[in-house]
């Protein structure tokens, strides 16, 4: 079995040691960062996202895989930015203003980092602006806004307007979440799509991901 | 702790079993069949030939209950153990005996055939909280008189879980004893290892017929269990009282253990019945009257008073399609069953008094079996206390979906159904195809039943099984059996 083929098995099983001892001895045996990355790590995270939609495992083995993932990723990422090689994504997130529950958040946040893209997590009660100038200081391309309450919903409108005003409307992909919501709403307001639950947040995420 | 739920006080119970005993003493009990009334009379029981009525004794109630084995269990066709009647394990089996089907997607139903039975004996199989399968259909394409052992043959043949069957005739039995021998090998080895539980029905009020009671005494002289299947109806057959009807039901059900005890002592048997409210307006016995329901909880309390392992027919349903009374008289059925302790619980995949099967509803049910399956187990700390450690790693972690505790106890604590149960929010549900209920079943039925993968059993058995149908058959006039897909 090679070796991409032995990470994608141990990245399955949540074997964090296991994927880290591999992911070294690929780099030893000078298999390209690149190749690595994509043909065992996320294509052992694929794998396990497959099996997640389709109910043969549960939440908590994603996270288990994922931290497996990081095990090997932390090795790679020197090697990626040496070879100007850009990792992923990266993704703001944060439950709008005046809005404290943050449970659904929190879960898209595992999810996307599960799926290997940097998450800049604003926790709750985010102001509009700080959506904005945490996607500028960072460089990422998506902001993930959840609500649970129709009373602040309208701030994620709030949050796109301003976009606009900024002139960082085109540059930005919105994704948005929580009960209240809606495709419907979502279009209404502006957003690039609304997120109803994990999985298909990180599948949203990934239709928007530029192909590195 | 276990949950438990009790419908009778100590004192009502024995009231109950003393008022019982004083029928089957001084009203006695009809049998029609000289053979069983001669071994009561040789007990010591007053016999009226003419009536064809025998007054039970003391002693011989007395004797058969001291005899009668307190737990017993069921081996799959490969000898494995499969069910352990005892104690207050629940064991879920499907309703039986249905004369009609209902497809997917219709209104109305049909005669099953033979590739409806091997769909089911396949289904079944792959149905984790339904520990046994039972003969649940009557296959319309053979001769009626067959139609009793023609189920357990297909049902031997297309599943190795234990089967919960009945014949129709006295002279039915030889053949569905000779096909277990064909399974076991030897009578010592069946008798060791039972395959089988036959269902024995005496009539209300009082009596045994020729063919039920000649049924007891053939499967106790070969060790092959049975469950006595009372059916006092109240109003009717029996008092309108549910005690009224329990006192019935519990003579009813003491004659037949005398009978079991007298032929052979040590015959296993389960204390069960299938008693109903009589519904006055219908004309009808519904199986998901609540009345219905507290009579099968209090006969089977009565039963494990006097030590015995239960049976009841709950846990299914009145209603004619899988529609929300479907699945609420069956999962309160299957809830209170479960809560009594019934050990072995007649129902998942019935519809309409017990008379049609749905494979959907078969699939449904045994999620709402294995609900039941984890509630019984109840609520018990797992390394819970101290519980300030796990609250720290909360705290510290943000969350514990990856916790050591959350990874070793998260398949025991929480009971995760199949894909029948929609569990998904509104828009994942929407994007998988807004499917209801009966679709999701549907397609359950169907990916199951491909993924069948064969029994353990022979093919060497399997043919002598064919040949011993065949032959069977032929005396009916029949050249040749269905054809098997």
């Amino acid at each position: 079995m090679s070796i991409v083929q032995q990470l994608i098995e141990k990245l399955q099983k949540g074997d964090a040691k296991s994927v880290a001892e591999l992911t070294r001895q690929a780099i030893d045996q000078n298999m390209g960062p690149k190749k690595i990355l994509d043909d065992g790590l996320l294509a052992g995270m694929a794998v396990v996202g497959e099996k997640f939609k389709k109910h043969e495992i549960f939440l908590p083995h994603v996270l288990l895989a994922a931290r497996a993932m990081y095990a090997g990723l932390d090795l790679l990422k020197p090697l990626l930015a040496k070879d100007g090689i850009p990792v992923i994504g990266k993704v703001v997130l944060g439950t709008v203003q005046g809005d404290l529950h943050d449970i659904g958040k929190n879960l898209v946040g595992i999810m996307l980092k599960g799926a290997g893209y940097e998450v800049i997590d604003l926790g709750k009660d985010v102001p509009p602006e700080r959506f904005l100038d945490a996607a500028q200081e960072s460089g990422a391309t998506i902001v993930g806004m959840s609500a649970l309450l129709t009373t602040t919903m309208p701030v994620m409108k709030q949050v796109i307007d301003l976009a606009k005003e900024r002139d960082m409307f085109g540059t930005l992909k919105f994704l948005v979440g929580g009960a209240p919501l809606s495709v419907d709403y979502a279009r209404e307001i502006g957003a690039d799509a609304y997120c109803f639950d994990g999985v298909n947040a990180v599948e949203c995420v990934k239709s928007f991901t530029v192909e590195r | 702790m276990r949950p438990s739920v009790r419908f009778l006080d100590q004192n009502l119970i024995e009231q109950i079993i003393a008022e019982a005993r004083d029928l089957l003493c001084t009203l006695g009990v009809q049998i029609s069949n000289p053979g069983v009334l001669s071994l009561l009379g040789d007990h010591g029981a007053r016999i009226d030939q003419a009536e064809q009525r025998a007054f039970f004794t003391p002693e011989i109630i007395d004797k058969s209950l001291a005899s009668a084995p307190r737990a017993f269990k069921l081996y799959d066709t490969k000898g494995n153990e499969a069910v352990d009647f005892s104690g207050e394990n629940v064991n879920f089996t499907p309703g039986s005996t249905a004369i009609n089907i209902l497809d997917h997607g219709e209104s109305s139903v049909r005669r099953p055939g033979t590739a409806d039975y091997v769909r089911y004996a396949k289904l079944i199989t792959a149905m984790e909280h339904v520990a046994s399968q039972s003969t649940a259909m009557v296959a319309a394409d053979v001769h009626e008189r067959i139609s009793d052992s023609y189920r357990l043959y297909l049902s031997l043949l297309y599943c190795d879980k234990p089967v919960i069957t009945g014949a129709f005739t006295a002279s039915a039995f030889e053949i569905m004893k000779n096909l277990q021998l064909a399974v076991r090998g030897s009578e010592d080895e069946l008798a060791a290892k039972p395959l089988t539980v036959f269902s024995a029905c005496p009539t209300s009020p009082l009596k045994w017929c020729d063919v039920t009671s000649q049924n007891l005494v053939d499967c106790a002289n070969h060790m092959i269990p049975v469950e006595y299947v009372a059916m006092p109806l109240t109003g009717f057959m029996a008092p309108v009282t549910l005690v009224g009807s329990l006192v019935q039901h519990t003579a009813e059900t003491l004659s037949g253990i005398a009978i079991s005890q007298l032929t052979r002592p040590g015959a296993p048997a389960l204390y069960g019945g299938s008693p109903a409210v009589f519904d006055v307006r219908y004309e009808t016995t519904p199986m998901g009257a609540v009345g219905t329901m507290m009579m099968d909880c209090a006969y089977s309390e009565i039963g494990k008073h006097l030590g015995f392992p239960t049976q009841a027919y709950i846990g299914l349903s009145d209603a004619k399609l899988l529609d929300a009374q479907a699945g609420f008289e069956t999962s309160m059925g299957a809830t209170l069953a479960g809560l009594a302790g019934i050990n072995n619980v007649a129902g998942p995949g019935m519809l309409d008094f017990e008379s049609c099967f749905s494979l959907e509803k078969l699939v449904l049910d045994n999620d709402i079996c294995g609900m039941v399956r984890r509630m019984v187990r109840g609520i018990e700390p797992k390394e819970d206390f101290p519980s300030l450690p796990r609250f720290n790693e909360l705290l510290a972690e943000g969350h514990l979906l990856i916790s050591d505790h959350t990874m070793k106890y998260l398949h025991d604590e929480v009971y995760f159904p199949g894909p029948v149960i929609d569990r998904a929010n509104r828009s994942r549900w929407q994007e998988e195809g807004s499917t209801t209920l009966g679709d999701r079943a549907h397609a359950e039925v169907e990916r199951l039943i491909d993924e069948w993968e064969g029994t353990g059993l022979g093919d060497e058995i399997k043919s002598e099984m064919t040949d011993m149908m065949a032959t069977e058959a032929k005396k009916f006039g029949m050249d040749k059996l269905p054809e098997l897909l």
